[in-house]
């Protein structure tokens, strides 16, 4: 059985989700990657950013 | 003194095809010169419907949707049959792990739709295409287990699901010509 810690799991989500989003939603392969890039900054940032506003309104 | 050099006038900007000449003195020439040839511009390249039906008109042979059903049974399989090894490879290594990876997590793998979330979850599900059935035959994911990780993993079950439906209508629109 796999137990990755939350990070793990979400680093895990960002990076197969992105890789996906940057092949199929933009045509040349550089912008694939820039693409791919912010997706992957924005799943893993967004999520650091709304579990730190969880834990300072759960204290 | 006679001469002949540029004019000065202020208005001579405005006269792009003619070279407006001015002797010395009070008096002004106008010598016209031949108009340039009209600048045609290409299409070729560009977006415009009818390159797009040009482009398209090649792929038209044979059956259009069969990229598209063989991204769905099978993860970057649509790529594979257009020739796009690389985009295919990635697709299917993402998504055949991520759906891997929510099945060691114990995800769970949703059979019926006994309510809306149930049957959202089964729509996600059968965007696996093969994995999901294979899944169903294995009996891999049919019990609950009540841990952290065996909800991402459900999650990520799903996920995968709608990755590859996503792989699968890009496959279509690489065949049909809407995208290069």
């Amino acid at each position: 059985m796999f137990k990755p810690s939350h990070f793990a799991a979400v680093v895990l989500f960002a990076l197969f989700a992105s890789v996906v989003f940057g092949i199929t939603q933009r045509e040349t392969p550089r912008r694939m990657l820039h693409y791919g890039i912010y997706c992957f900054v924005l799943f893993v940032g967004s999520a650091i950013v709304l579990s730190w506003l969880m834990f300072l309104i759960a204290r | 003194m006679t001469g002949v050099r540029r004019c000065s006038c202020p208005d001579s900007g405005e006269r792009r095809n003619s070279s407006h000449l001015k002797l010395t003195g009070r008096f002004h020439l106008i010598a016209m010169e031949p108009m340039a040839a009209p600048v045609r511009y290409s299409q070729v390249a560009m977006g415009t419907p009818e390159n797009k039906i040009a482009a398209a008109a090649p792929s038209q042979q044979g059956f259009v949707y069969l990229p598209l059903i063989a991204g769905w049974l099978i993860p970057g399989a649509g790529h594979f049959l257009l020739h796009k090894w690389k985009r295919g490879a990635l697709l299917s290594v993402s998504i055949i792990g991520m759906f891997a990876l929510g099945l060691a997590m114990q995800g769970r793998i949703y059979s019926g739709a006994h309510d809306i979330l149930d049957l959202l979850g089964l729509v996600g599900d059968l965007g696996n295409g093969l994995l999901f059935l294979v899944a169903r035959a294995m009996d891999l994911g049919t019990e609950q287990v009540q841990i952290t990780t065996a909800d991402y993993g459900t999650r990520f079950v799903v996920v995968a699901g709608l990755l590859n439906v996503i792989a699968a209508v890009d496959a279509h629109n690489l065949r049909t010509g809407r995208k290069q």
